[in-house]
């Protein structure tokens, strides 16, 4: 297998607080990969500068063989690079149908002449984009939402939402900022099911940030932790669970919420 | 009212066209009858409204669709129609013919679109809001100042005291569309087809070009393109993120907006003839804005409809009827004080707008058969 | 002293007079726009608002002018404070009613209804006074320092006790500001607020009151100067808040919006900008120029010179 993704050396800082620090990370195709760590650790901010948002101060990423510097979040997609938010973005007020279209932008082509004349080679790329879409809708379990606005979906269903636009930039990596956030256990559990499926089918790529480490140590190949930037501990998930350095990054704090909670 | 809707929803496409043209050919006949009876100008102020219609459809795409508040919109229709009125004023011995001028000033007013757009369009949205209304300021201002420019390097003289724009004064006469052609063909009396203030002619006139912007506006509605546009609206950053690429997309709106609104000045300024700063004043960008807001933001039918009432309620009832019932009253300010306490009532309490969007209308019908769906 | 020297220096006069009252003007901005990220486009006709109150107070009251004695040293003074209670209070109104319901809305939903604040707020001058140019008494007495006072004779060169009487306020109030902000505990919550409003939140500032505290403060400084635009100017018009909020604005973009030293500094280089413009090159080109200059800096550093407060995006 080659690798799909790898960032060498890479840090991110922003004024004197350094996010990421020269982090090494390689990623295999069609593996499932988690980043785990505190909050803060700097796994949002690793992404983002996979996905293009921040430039990295030091180090480089390539992926699939491109060397990612310089490149914006628009055109690292069109690479195939797809990703959903931690926070949900939706774009609310579009239907969920259009949702998914918009995902499909950049491999459609019609701009203004072709939208105002509709020519017969627009027309078919719009219909073909549609049945792809509702496809997509289907296979994330969105059948019959199709004209409801984003913002009107249940919240589980947004998350699947945002999976499904993310799959329409047809990626070869798929980055899920915390999938699970804000699920209940059962939703969870379906969540890790089609997270292997979407492996398993499409042969995509995965890089998730999580925090539930059922999820994590149920579905990841390789796990990475993070703190304060810096990766301490790397391997499969029985290797991640036997670590000391991470029992005890764990354990440590463990112990300081269960104090806090008992307040 | 919802079963009018379904009836008329349930007729044939071709009846559906049919009844729509008849009712637009009949409008100014039935107008001009209701002149007869009133002293109110009520087909020049639907042609008036006709034309905010077309402008607030250009908006429409910039505010509407894009998310970006542009409030110096009105240049872009300043620069249509001095574009027209530098090609067609006789002091500047162009003259060019109306059929030709109409298509350059739309691309002159798209460049500016670029123009403008370019450096701003990284901004944010109330930073951007800011730079759109200081360019609409310029624009009069500068239209205004335009009327003795003298260039000169050292000695040597490239323009003196050039009048380009007739300053204060404004310009007119300016060209008109000529059918003289036509004349020749069908063996009519020279001058049988001149065009001139009959507000019947510009009706039609205005009424093809709503109709086309119209047309083009509900199709880029539902095209990749205005879904580019709508999702910059929602989140630009996750837009970005999705692969719409935020500057170039940003810039169609803005270029495609101000061609249109190039295309009303055009036809603003050969129908009244005479063109001066002060019809582009930032009061005409906001009194488009409040079309838009009012009307539904991004809904296309929206706006025209909206677009119709809110200009009539201004050129007709506010204009017209009010001053006769109370002319101790400064009606001008008054409606003003309407139109401001309007868009802070829709903001807060109608933010959607009287017709909002319905979440159809955003597919190609026949792209939706292709699925089965309804 | 050649002629040309005087007429410089005249300018330079003129710039920092206008200054003065920009100033005063950009604070309001500024403030706003560092507590709650919005330019209140209506601000501007809070000037205007203090220009026409003040002109109704001293009519209603039917003082005499010039102003002497206990009308000057008494009378002034407090009309001063009602005009500045008014125009505060005004503009905390104004942000009730048609900036607070907003609060959680899309950022340019408030900036929307602001524009729509400002036409109502014009439009309902124009009823109030009428649509032409006002005619402001003059009230102050106007003497002439240079010669009247220090026997000099310039040629050109014009100081009165009207220019006194504009910085004596302006910069008091200017500096008071910068007092209160720094020193007092309320100023402090007001950073505190425009830092991250969650945050001060939890550790207790009532926000609320604090955005309200912020919009008063910034109406009252408003609304001063329109007093002392009625007495230096001695005229003015329903719309004159328009032209002057934007050249305020333009100057704490200058400044760096959100920064309240800023503010005045850019105050007084869009004030000297503008004297020297309409000098040179010809009033109508001046307000060009600061139109572009504003276009200018929100493109190629929209921080300003002092830096702003503008938080960035995160993901």
């Amino acid at each position: 297998m080659a690798a799909l993704l790898e960032a060498r050396g890479v840090s991110k800082s922003f004024g004197g607080l350094i996010a990421v620090d020269t982090l090494d990370f390689v990623l295999e195709e069609q593996a499932i990969a988690s980043i785990i760590g505190p909050n803060g650790a700097g796994k949002t901010t690793f992404f983002n500068v996979v996905t293009g948002f921040y430039k990295p101060s030091t180090g480089n990423v390539l992926f699939d063989k491109h060397d990612i510097g310089g490149r914006k979040p628009n055109q690292l997609t069109r690479l195939g690079i797809g990703r959903t938010f931690q926070t949900i973005r939706l774009f609310n007020n579009m239907t969920v149908l259009e949702n998914v279209l918009v995902g499909m932008h950049h491999r459609l082509h019609a701009s203004f002449f072709g939208a105002v004349f509709q020519p017969p080679r627009v027309r078919r790329e719009e219909e073909e984009a549609t049945r792809e879409a509702m496809g997509l809708l289907d296979y994330v379990g969105l059948k019959g939402h199709e004209w409801d606005f984003a913002k009107n979906l249940p919240y589980g269903l947004q998350r699947r939402l945002e999976i499904a636009r993310a799959l329409g930039t047809n990626p070869k990596l798929l980055l899920l900022d915390e999938p699970t956030a804000g699920m209940n256990p059962n939703e969870t559990q379906d969540m890790t099911l089609f997270i292997r499926k979407l492996r398993d089918d499409r042969g995509l790529t995965i890089l998730l940030i999580e925090h539930d480490m059922h999820v994590v140590m149920g579905i990841s190949d390789t796990v990475t932790v993070l703190d304060y930037g810096k990766k301490i501990a790397e391997g499969t998930p029985g290797e991640i669970q036997r670590d000391e350095r991470v029992i005890e990054a764990y354990l440590g704090r463990r112990a300081l919420e269960m104090l806090k909670h008992d307040d | 009212m919802n079963a009018i809707a379904e009836s008329w929803s349930k007729l044939p496409r071709m009846l559906q066209v049919g009844i729509v043209l008849a009712l637009i050919i009949a409008t100014p006949y039935l107008i001009g009858a209701v002149e007869q009876t009133s002293n109110f100008a009520l087909l020049s102020q639907i042609n008036r409204a006709l034309i905010f219609v077309v402008l607030a459809l250009g908006l429409n795409i910039v505010v509407g669709f894009a998310g970006l508040l542009d409030l110096g919109y009105a240049a872009f229709f300043a620069i249509g129609a001095y574009t027209f009125g530098v090609l067609t004023w006789p002091n500047l011995g162009i003259q060019a013919s109306f059929f030709i001028a109409i298509w350059i000033c739309a691309v002159v007013a798209a460049f500016f679109g670029i123009l403008v757009g370019t450096p701003t369009l990284r901004l944010r949205g109330d930073y951007l809001a800011i730079v759109t209304l200081a360019f609409g300021e310029i624009i009069p201002t500068l239209v205004r100042n335009l009327d003795e420019i003298t260039i000169r390097i050292g000695d040597w003289v490239i323009l003196d005291k050039f009048n380009l724009t007739n300053g204060p004064q404004g310009m007119n006469p300016l060209g008109r569309p000529d059918f003289s052609f036509f004349e020749g063909i069908f063996n009519m009396q020279p001058g049988a087809l001149a065009v001139s203030f009959d507000p019947k002619f510009w009706y039609f006139m205005i009424v093809i070009t709503a109709g086309f912007v119209l047309f083009a506006s509900r199709r880029l509605d539902m095209s990749r393109l205005g879904r580019a546009w709508k999702a910059i609206r929602e989140d630009e950053t996750a837009a970005d993120f999705m692969g719409v690429d935020p500057i170039r997309t940003k810039l169609l709106a803005f270029a495609i907006g101000a061609s249109f609104s190039g295309l009303a000045g055009v036809i603003f300024a050969s129908m009244i003839q005479a063109i001066f700063p002060e019809l582009f004043r930032f009061q005409v960008s906001i009194f488009l804005l409040i079309i838009v807001i009012i009307s539904g933001m991004g809904n296309v039918f929206g706006v025209l409809i909206g677009g119709l009432i809110i200009s009539t309620f201004d050129g007709v009832l506010l204009a017209q009827v009010l001053p006769q019932i109370l002319p101790d009253v400064d009606v001008q300010s008054l409606r003003w004080v309407f139109f401001g306490a309007g868009l802070i009532i829709f903001m807060i309490f109608r933010p959607q707008g009287l017709f909002p969007r319905k979440a159809k209308a955003a597919v190609i019908p026949t792209a939706l058969a292709a699925e089965g769906g309804d | 002293m050649s002629l040309e020297l005087e007429l410089f220096i005249q300018q330079v006069f003129n710039g920092l007079t206008i200054g003065a009252y920009l100033g005063l003007i950009a604070l309001g901005y500024t403030m706003v726009y560092g507590i709650i990220e919005l330019i209140n486009f209506a601000h501007g006709d809070l000037f205007a608002f203090g220009f026409f109150i003040s002109l109704t107070i001293f009519t209603a009251l039917g003082i005499p002018r010039p102003l002497e004695g206990f009308n000057l040293i008494v009378v002034l003074p407090l009309i001063f404070v009602v005009t500045m209670l008014l125009s505060g209070g005004l503009n905390v109104l104004i942000d009730r009613v048609a900036y607070k319901p907003l609060r959680n809305a899309p950022r340019l939903a408030p900036l929307i209804t602001a524009v729509g604040m400002s036409f109502a707020l014009e439009a309902l001058f124009a009823i109030w006074q009428g649509p032409s140019q006002i005619n402001y008494p003059r009230y102050f007495p106007q003497i002439d320092i240079l010669r009247d006072w220090m026997g000099l004779e310039p040629q050109l060169l014009f100081i009165t006790t009207k220019d006194l009487f504009l910085f004596g306020v302006t910069i008091p109030l200017m500096v008071g500001l910068t007092l209160f902000v720094d020193r007092t505990k309320l100023g402090k919550a007001m950073r505190a607020a425009a830092q991250d409003r969650e945050a001060a939140s939890m550790v207790g500032i009532n926000v609320d009151r604090i955005i309200a505290t912020t919009f008063f403060v910034g109406g009252a400084l408003a609304g001063a100067a329109g007093l002392v635009w009625g007495l230096y100017i001695n005229s003015g018009r329903f719309l004159m808040g328009f032209e002057a909020g934007l050249m305020a604005f333009t100057a704490a973009v200058l400044g760096g919006i959100g920064n309240i030293r800023g503010a005045v500094l850019g105050a007084f280089i869009i004030g000297l900008l503008k004297a020297m413009g309409d000098q040179y090159i010809g009033g109508a080109w001046s307000r060009i120029i600061i139109f572009a200059v504003l276009i200018l800096l929100l493109v190629f550093r929209p921080s300003g010179i002092l830096g702003s407060t503008q938080s960035i995006e995160k993901v």
